[in-house]
């Protein structure tokens, strides 16, 4: 199954928009970081067609080490969850349909 | 953040290119990781997280209107996973940042 990485994304933007490759490599680069920084600010981040980044505060709750049984609390920590937009989670479904029909 | 500030602050870093460069920049990476999920990829971004299917067995659900009873076809629904560096950073940030609505 195909796995699309940053150095695919560099390729597409030199050969379709005719950026050099330095160009396109700092381009997907500062793409990723700037969604980084947003989101290390607090900030949610959405794009529109594809989905939105949303941060989320969870409290300390009971946790256990799967291995041995033991308890140890899951500590208070803030995680990012994405919610895939309506265009692209009915795009992945005609997909499926495909594949499950 | 929105896609359209994106595109804005990465003009602004990138002086040298044409913002509409930029413009078609952003809006190709999306429509390309859009496309990788739509025909059953991966999306692996070290540093950032990694995008991937996952699957959702066949249930009945209601209506919720009518209450009537209705199958729900098994389906696919995108996933994202967050990397290391981004999780650390967003887990970090809680002391310092609340979340923005």
């Amino acid at each position: 199954m195909a796995t699309l990485t940053k150095a695919d994304m560099v390729e597409q933007l030199y050969e379709e928009l005719g950026l050099n490759k330095r160009e396109a490599k700092d381009l997907v680069e500062l793409f990723f970081e700037e969604i980084r920084q947003a989101l290390g600010e607090g900030r949610n981040v959405k794009l529109s067609g594809f989905g939105n980044f949303m941060l989320r505060d969870k409290t300390q709750r009971p946790g256990r080490n799967p291995k041995t049984g033991e308890e140890i609390p899951v500590s208070a920590r803030r995680v990012v969850t994405f919610r895939p937009g309506q265009k692209l989670k009915q795009r992945v479904e005609a997909y499926a349909g495909s594949i499950d029909s | 953040m929105t896609k359209s500030e994106i595109i804005d602050t990465l003009s602004r870093k990138q002086s040298h290119l044409i913002s509409r460069d930029v413009e078609l920049a952003v809006k190709l990476l999306l429509e390309s990781m859009s496309e990788t999920l739509s025909t059953g990829g991966r999306i692996e971004v070290r540093g950032f997280g990694s995008f991937s299917l996952h699957h959702r067995t066949a249930r009945s659900g209601r209506n919720p209107k009518t209450g009537e009873q209705v199958g729900l076809p098994s389906k696919y629904v995108p996933h994202f996973k967050s990397g290391k560096e981004l999780r650390e950073r967003v887990n970090e940030s809680r002391k310092h940042y609340a979340i923005q609505e």
